[in-house]
Parts: structure tokens; sequence; C-alpha cells
């Protein structure tokens, strides 16, 4: 395992297909060891199906996805397993264990990767990340199903940072939060990004998350990663989707929200 | 037990696979600095390289009042909460941090509140009148649920007979084909065998009288009247009893039927009654072609090795079963049929919260149904023979 390449996701020549839906074609994607990556795209193109490759819960019929320089399909269990607690998941839909609490969810990875830990330190563990993802304090013991739907997403983000992971995937993660949720999710992500230089994989429909966090952005349209960079680099580009996308009127909106904050920071 | 013991080997055969200098391993010193008590830890101060470092730690003899983290070469959430702790214990100072390391404590030490766990423990006294006063008032909603949700099956078929518009003729010609068609291979498969059994074990019985030829009696009147249709409803209860509670408590957990309701469909009308009118008219049908098969394996048993030639064997068949066998196995069949959806479908929408629970209620649907089958055929056969079909 080559700790020291650039890049952490390699992506080359995915195709992915439902029967004859052909989601992807010949997709390439990097994303660089210690980034943001935005990825954006309209509904329905492909960026969940992508996640899911590059986990490798979803087989593609063509193409290689390595991470951390290694391909997830070939693998042992072994030694899948090895890459597997260096990453956490969140996924679209919260895919919080039902039967377990919060607080047990949370505990599931520390348990299965370090078993010698001791009661009360996993405990202590799965407390403060409950309070870092923003949950109530008494959420712990509380089933999924009595939870609001924001608060599915932080006990999932709280789950998928339980190992401390080097390469984060989040799929959609500010969707459904409130405004101020949404604000303290990106903070805690680029603060804990800074601070453990992890990696991380975020899908988003929230422009405001990609102009405030994300180092660069890769935007998926016609099966391909049409185009990956900054902000200012992707609407250098004139790409009728990308155009729409950040001038449109809620584009407009979030980049003036952007220059207002950088003028009164100045 | 041996699940932990499992996990364990798996983590050591992890370990070997990644070797692991020990420069890297989480660990920390002693040291006196003039009269204040160091403690200065080395290595990576992360979940990986933990190891049993907490435990050391909680055995320190000396309270260390400095904490000196110069010599990590990194630090996680984990490992910095660890830090926090301690220091907060021991009232000591955190010295040596990078700008980075000092992010992440403040992070921590932000994020450290008070947070339940598990919910407030119950003396034990409390909790075995907590649980009995459950189990009752569960046992009480359940009847209770079982009448009402019986109340809304006989208002939803009311409106429907009024507003025949709204009858759903495809969803139910759907449930036909997988209630009824779609099992008549298990169902006829099963029965022919049952024929067999009962053939050969009567003969064996019956030859101790000389009295084999007697055997048809049995084959023809036992199949008519209790077997084909008591084992077909048991197959059914099996197959489409916990196909629906399954279906319908998904729906529930997704809030599929939750949806429904908004939208204005009945989920009566359109999940209950399509499945209790097809278990209604499938039970009959299948039933009735349990007997046939059923009366063709033991004929085939009877032919091959007491000698009886099929014409025979047909035309003493119609000589031994009574009309009145028949009335007696198809009558039941419709009502073993409501009986198996009714108590499907029932358990299905009671499904609340995770999906054990689905597993819970399909497993209760099945018995329920298996159970109520066995108990109204015991009432039956009373009832049938005290009216004079025997
Ligand atoms: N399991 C599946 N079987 C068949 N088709 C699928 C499956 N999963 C996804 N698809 C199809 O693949 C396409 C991409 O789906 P995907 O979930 O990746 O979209 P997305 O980009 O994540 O959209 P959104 O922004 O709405 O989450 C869709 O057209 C979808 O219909
Ligand atoms: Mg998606």
């Amino acid at each position: 395992m080559n700790r020291d390449d650039p890049i952490a996701i390699r992506v080359r020549g995915l195709k992915n297909s439902f029967g004859p839906q052909v989601v992807h074609e010949d997709l390439d994607l990097d994303v660089r060891n210690g980034e943001i990556l935005g990825v954006v795209g309209g509904s329905g193109t492909g960026k969940s199906v992508l996640m899911r490759s590059i986990i490798g819960l979803q087989r593609p019929d063509e193409g290689e996805v390595l991470v951390f320089g290694e391909s997830m399909l070939d693998k042992d269990e072994l030694e899948a397993l090895d890459i597997r607690r260096r990453w956490g998941v969140l996924f679209q839909g919260g895919a919080l264990f039902s039967t377990l609490t919060v607080a047990e969810n949370i505990q599931v990875p520390l348990r299965e990767y370090y078993p010698d830990l001791s009661e009360s330190l996993l405990d202590e563990i799965a407390a403060y990340k409950v309070v870092m993802s923003g949950l109530p304090p008494d959420a712990g013991p509380k089933y999924p199903a009595e939870l609001s739907g924001g608060m599915r997403k932080r006990a999932g983000l709280a789950r998928a940072l339980a190992l401390d992971p080097t390469l984060l995937f989040l799929d959609e993660p500010t969707a459904g939060l409130d405004p101020i949720g949404a604000a303290a999710f990106d903070s805690l992500t680029q603060s804990l990004q800074k601070t453990l230089g992890f990696t991380v994989f975020l899908i988003t429909h929230d422009l405001d998350t990609l102009y405030a966090i994300c180092d660069r952005v890769a935007v998926l349209a016609d099966r391909k990663v049409i185009g990956v960079g900054t902000i200012p680099e992707l609407l250098a580009m004139d790409h009728p989707w990308i155009q729409e996308y950040f001038n449109g009127p809620r584009g407009r909106a979030a980049t003036a929200a952007v220059d207002r904050n950088s003028e009164t920071r100045a | 037990m041996a699940l932990q013991l499992a996990r364990k080997q798996r983590m050591q055969q992890c370990l070997r696979i990644m070797p692991e200098p020990d420069s890297l391993k989480a660990d920390f010193v002693e040291e006196m600095d003039g009269d204040v008590p160091v403690l200065r830890f080395t290595g990576r101060l992360t979940l990986p390289r933990l190891d049993d470092l907490p435990r050391r730690l909680e055995a320190l003899e000396r309270p260390p009042k400095r904490i000196d983290l110069t010599q990590i070469q990194r630090i996680d959430t984990v490992g910095a909460w660890i830090v926090h702790k301690l220091a907060t214990e021991n009232e000591a100072k955190i010295v040596g941090l990078d700008a980075n390391g000092q992010t992440l404590l403040r992070q921590v030490e932000r994020s450290d509140k008070p947070v339940l766990m598990r919910p407030e423990p119950f003396s034990p006294f409390l909790r075995v009148l907590d649980e009995v006063g459950d189990a009752t008032v569960i046992a009480a909603q359940t009847m209770l649920g079982l009448l009402s949700f019986f109340g809304a099956i006989l208002v939803g078929t009311w409106s429907v007979i009024r507003n025949p518009r709204r009858f759903r003729m495809n969803a139910v010609i759907q449930r036909f084909e997988l209630v009824g068609v779609k099992a008549l291979f298990i169902v006829g498969l099963m029965s022919f065998l049952i024929g067999i059994v009962i053939a050969q074990q009567g003969a064996v019985q019956l030859r101790q009288f000389g009295a084999e030829s007697l055997t048809v009696n049995l084959i023809g009147r036992i199949t008519t009247r209790e077997l084909g249709v008591l084992m077909t409803a048991i197959m059914v209860a099996g197959r489409s009893g916990s196909a629906f509670a399954a279906q319908l408590g998904t729906m529930k957990l997704t809030e599929e039927v939750d949806a429904m309701r908004t939208i204005g469909v009945s989920p009566i009308e359109a999940l209950v009654l399509p499945r209790l009118l097809a278990t209604t008219c499938m039970m009959p049908l299948l039933g009735f072609f349990s007997m046939i098969v059923a009366m063709i394996g033991g004929g085939i048993f009877c032919w091959l090795s007491l000698d009886i030639p099929p014409l025979t064997y047909i035309q003493r068949l119609r000589e031994v079963i009574p009309m009145t066998d028949l009335w007696v196995g198809l009558t039941k069949a419709p009502v073993f049929g409501a009986i198996i959806a009714i108590s499907g479908c029932f358990q299905g929408m009671q499904v609340k919260g995770n999906a054990e629970e689905v597993g819970l209620r399909t497993t209760s649907a099945v018995v329920q149904a298996i159970f109520l089958v066995i108990v109204l055929d015991a009432f039956f056969a009373v009832f049938f023979t005290s009216i004079g079909w025997d």
C-alpha cells in the first residue's frame, strides 16, 4: 500500500449499467489525498452509483477503481477489511441499523475493528461523537425510527466518523438539515479535514457547501465527469449544464453570499 | 463468545499482514521535572495504535500534572479525547501540541458534554412490573386491534360493494396468480406424497385385519374431509400468509402505507381486500386440487403394491366417499383462507420501528394462522358430525 501516492481514489474507464440503461461510460476521476472533493450533477446522473462503485458495493461492467492504489474487487475478505477500516461512509438514506440505538450504531464499527476497547471508553467515544455531530444529548438511547430526518443524517455522520477515517464518503450530508445545522456541518467537516488530514468524497446539491468547504468540484453529466477543478476553473468552461448550475438564480445567490462574506471579513 | 473469538483471530490475522513497527505504537513514559510529575506520550496517539494504552493509563500511580505531547507523531479524535480526559481528571496542563492538534483538542473539549447512552436503569422489581404490565397491555391491544381490523375490513368491503368502481381488479388477479397458480406445484407435490404415505401406513395397519382393500376408503375419506384442505391451509399460511405480513410490514416501515392514506387511497381497500379475496377464493380450488392429487398418489401406491387396478380404485372411491365429505372439506377451505389473509395482513400492519419487527410479525402471522386453522378445524369436525354429516 503506497501511502505517499498523491491520489487517494483513482477511477479509470468506469462503465456501469442497469440492464439497458447505461449510467456511466468511460468515466475517469482522481481524488487527491487530503482534499475535499465535491461531486455535483443532476438527479439520477449516477453520483450515488459512482460512490457505490468506489466502495466496492457495485461491480462495474468495465474499468477499474483503485482506492489507496488497490482495487477493492479482487481482494480477499481480510485485505479488504484493512482498507475498509480506513474509511467511513454516510449513505444518502442514513442506513442506520434499525434494531440498534444511536449509541450502539456509532459503536458498531469500533467494536468490529477494535474488540479490545473497554466498554467505558466505547461509551465516551460514542458520547463525544454524538455531541460533535450535533445531536442532542438525549439522543444516545433512541432508536432510528424515533429520530427526525435530520437527526438520522447526523447519527449516520457520527457513525461514519466513528473510526476517525482517512477517507470519508458523504452522500448528500446536508440535505434535510436546517441552515444552521448545515453550516455547523460544513465547519465540522472542514476542521476535521484540516486537523486529521482526511480525504472527503462529498456528493452534494448544496451550493453553499460547495463554496464553503470544497477544494475542487467534479461535475457529473452525460455519463462522465465532464469537468473537475476549482469553481472559477469550472466557470471558465462553457458546458451548458455547468453554466446553468453556477449561474442560475440559486448559483448567483450563493456566489453573492460568498462575496458578501469575504467583504465583511476583509 | 465464539463470535468474539473469531473476530479477535481475524483482527490478529489482519495485523499480521500489516507489519507494525513498535515505534508507531501509542505509548507513554512518566518523568519528574523538578517536583512536577510529567507524562510524556510517544508514537501515534490514534485509534489503530492504542492497544492497551487506556487500561495502562487507568492504572497510573502518580497523577500527572503536566502532559507532554511534543514527541507524538500523530493524534486523532480518540487520542485527543484520552488526553483531554486525563488532563481534566488530574487538572493537568497539556503542552507541546501543534496548531492542528490544538484545534482538534478544542473540538473534542467542546464535545465533552453529558450524554445519555442508555435508558435510565430501573430497579429489578419495577422492571418485572413494567414488563408484566406491558405484556398485558399489548395482549389487550392486539385483541382490540384484531377486532377493529376486522371491522375495518367489513367497512372496506361494504364501501367497495356500494362503489364497485373502487374494486381493484388488477391487484386481485395478480394475487390470484401469486397465491393460487404459483402454489400449484408445491401443493401438488406435497399432496401426492401425503397420499402415498397415507396409503402405505394404512395398508400396513389394515393388513393385520386382512382388510387391505379398505385402504381405499381411508385414502378417499381422509383426504376429502380433512387432510386435503388442512395441509393446503398450512402450506398457504407458510407461503402467502408470511409474504403478506412481510410485504405490508416493509411498506409500513418505509411509510408507504402512510403515503397511501394521505393520497386518499385506503390501505384496507388497496392492500388487504385483494389479498383476502385471493386466499378466500383460491383456498377451495387449491384444496380440491390437493384432494385429487393425494388420491392419485394413494391410487398409484394401491396399484403398485396392493394390485388394485386404477379403474377399480376409482370405482371404489365413488362408492365410499359420500358427497357430504366433499362439502365438509370445501366449506372449511374459504374460512381457512380468510383467516390466513387476515392474520397475515393484521400482523403486517402492526409493524412499527425496525426491521426486526418485520421478522417477528411474520413469524407471528404464520403461527397465529396455523393455530387458528387447527382450532377451527376441530370445531368444524364436531359441528359436522353433530349435524349428521359423518
Ligand atoms: N439498483 C438499481 N437498479 C437499477 N437502476 C438503478 C439502481 N440504482 C440506480 N439506478 C439508476 O441509476 C441512475 C443513477 O442513480 P443514482 O442513485 O446514482 O443517482 P444520483 O446521481 O445519486 O441522484 P440523486 O442526486 O437524486 O441522489 C438512475 O437513473 C437510477 O435510476
Ligand atoms: Mg444519490
